[in-house]
């Protein structure tokens, strides 16, 4: 009997996580075959790698791939600066309308920058930041999340070693760097690793804000590269899809134990 | 002394503002200020080349409420939401339970239910594209082994928003599982044990027991999964923007097809303000109920 549950259960969990990755096991399959082959389900059929070539001769993707890698890369650096200052603030030095201005970066939390696209579409034009990186990235630095995970993170770290790094003669931003900022290195990974996957695959801002194969960043690339209107069929389309996935992918299946651990302590708090 | 601690509060003052200054400049100009500019482009006509833009109070409000596509769109989100919400977290809680449970090839499993979550969402729906195409999709080719007609998913006005809730259940179950998982961890191995000594079946032991200790993390995830059903909507515009007719259409979407298709920013800023508002309660509930009643943990 014991056993017999104990099989349902394998089976029932290994049925779903077949189906959960068939969608990407298919795509991989479209993207290795021709397409007359991908859509008759021909098994036994020949691998390929055409689709990969056509795909990859059909856009710049090169230029895509190195716009979503300094996009990402701007908002991390942006993001690590706004947040270590302002979390340390926050955490261990009293000033008055502190509580005040935390309660105001706390609502920030709920207006998700997704819902003011039209008036932050406004502001990017008028700094003279359409269609730049910096443009895409700017509404996204002074994270009210990130904040609250540094404030979390610097609240957690001992007094004592303040206070003797004070005694040695610190200032109070050489404490912070050489104190606070060491020891608050796991949050500093996961909050890198959920803020990297995150804007890895924005799409609405950036589809927005750029305009130009110059600045576009992949997931606005790849929409543009599958619209129908380009007529590209279903083989090509896989293999654009995979490509673009690939290098987040292959991260996270090497680093699946950091990641999962990532999203866990930047959810929880 | 008194002077020296005078001092301190001062340099501390001065240096809490200096740090914090960056973060509120961003803030301000990307959040508070976009935020009441919003508010107020509400309330305003949308200009022509012959009659410039006019305070017109309510009126962008009262064009809304006219409007059947919102309404269509509405009633669209709030059946988007009534069906991700509680799929989601049900099937995340079976993979948690399975994935936390002595099963065989457990690696494979968590892996195979994390890794939608580390897609783009514009990646997934190009993936689904490949199974709802009528014809040629896999959910077509399935279908006609059984001798099933072709159903083209998302052309149709019945199945186009089922198509998208699936995709978006597809994408946020495995992400919800690991707080559950993490959660399912914390749950004393001795509860079990006196579980088994008792003689309590696996579904009592289940219901009584481990439903009521992951109550908090459920209603955790059940507030993310409801931003996630005003937010994801990018599979929108590569599966069917929006249509047919209205079918799929998304208040989000909408809000984007307002001011950068239609250029009638007025409306579009009329519609965020009434989303802002109902993420304003939901935050205000999760902020003086939710979490009151989640401490007994």
């Amino acid at each position: 009997m014991k056993s017999l549950t104990k099989f349902m259960d394998s089976f029932g969990a290994i049925l779903l996580a077949i189906i959960w990755i068939a969608p990407l096991l298919f795509a991989f399959w479209a993207a290795t075959h021709s397409t007359s082959d991908a859509v008759n389900l021909n098994l036994f059929s020949p691998w390929t790698l055409d689709n990969f070539r056509v795909a990859w001769d059909g856009a710049p993707w090169l230029k895509y791939f190195i716009n979503t890698f300094l996009l990402v890369t701007v908002i991390l650096i942006g993001q690590f600066v706004l947040t270590t200052l302002a979390g340390f603030a926050f955490a261990q030095l009293q000033f008055p309308g502190k509580d005040f201005v935390f309660i105001l970066v706390l609502m920030q939390l709920f207006i998700l920058p997704e819902v003011l696209i039209v008036e932050n579409y406004a502001m990017v034009s008028r700094l003279g930041l359409f269609d730049t990186i910096l443009g895409v990235g700017m509404p996204y630095m002074a994270s009210a999340f990130g904040i609250f995970l540094m404030r979390q993170a610097f609240k957690g770290v001992p007094i004592e070693l303040h206070e003797a790094a004070r005694i040695e003669g610190c200032g109070l931003l050489g404490i912070l760097w050489r104190v606070y900022v060491p020891l608050a290195k796991p949050t500093y990974l996961a909050y890198a690793l959920v803020s990297v996957s995150t804007h890895w695959n924005n799409f609405l801002w950036p589809l927005i804000v750029t305009n130009s194969p110059e600045t576009r960043p992949l997931t606005v690339g790849l929409s543009i590269f599958g619209a129908p209107e380009n007529g590209v069929d279903i083989s090509i389309i896989s293999a654009a899809t995979l490509m673009s996935v690939a290098p987040l992918l292959i991260a996270f299946l090497i680093f699946q134990r950091q990641f999962v651990q990532a999203f866990l302590r930047a959810g929880i708090k | 002394m008194s002077a020296h601690a005078n001092l301190e509060r001062r340099r501390q003052a001065i240096y809490g503002w200096l740090l914090l200054s960056p973060a509120a400049v961003l803030l301000t100009v990307f959040a508070f200020y976009p935020s009441i500019a919003t508010l107020w482009s509400s309330t305003f006509s949308r200009g022509t080349r012959r009659k410039p833009t006019e305070f017109v109070g309510s009126e962008n409000y009262m064009d809304l409420f006219a409007d059947p596509i919102f309404w269509q769109v509405v009633k669209n989100n709030l059946f988007y939401a009534g069906i991700t919400i509680p799929v989601s977290i049900f099937i995340a809680l079976a993979m948690a339970l399975w994935a936390n449970s002595k099963i065989s090839a457990r690696g494979f499993v968590r892996t195979a239910y994390f890794t939608p979550t580390v897609l783009p969402m514009i990646a997934a729906a190009n993936l689904w594209l490949f199974f709802y195409t009528p014809g040629l999709g896999v959910l077509d080719q399935i279908g006609s082994m059984f001798g099933l007609p072709s159903v083209n998913w998302l052309g149709q006005p019945e199945t186009a928003l089922w198509a998208i809730i699936i995709v978006t259940i597809w994408k946020e179950a495995g992400f919800f599982m690991i707080f559950y998982l993490a959660a399912l961890q914390t749950i004393p191995e001795d509860l079990k044990e006196a579980a088994d000594i008792e003689g309590t079946s696996r579904w009592t032991y289940t219901r009584r027991i481990v439903l009521p200790l992951l109550m908090p993390t459920t209603l955790f995830i059940a507030v993310n999964a409801m931003i996630n059903s005003v937010k994801l909507i990018d599979h929108l515009f590569i599966l069917t923007k929006g249509g047919p007719s209205d079918a799929s259409k998304l208040i989000l979407y909408y809000i984007w097809e307002m001011a950068f298709a239609f250029f009638d920013a007025p409306h579009a800023a009329a519609m965020t303000i009434l989303v802002i508002a109902v993420l304003g309660i939901v935050a205000a509930v999760q902020f003086f109920y939710l979490d009151k009643r989640t401490h007994y943990q």
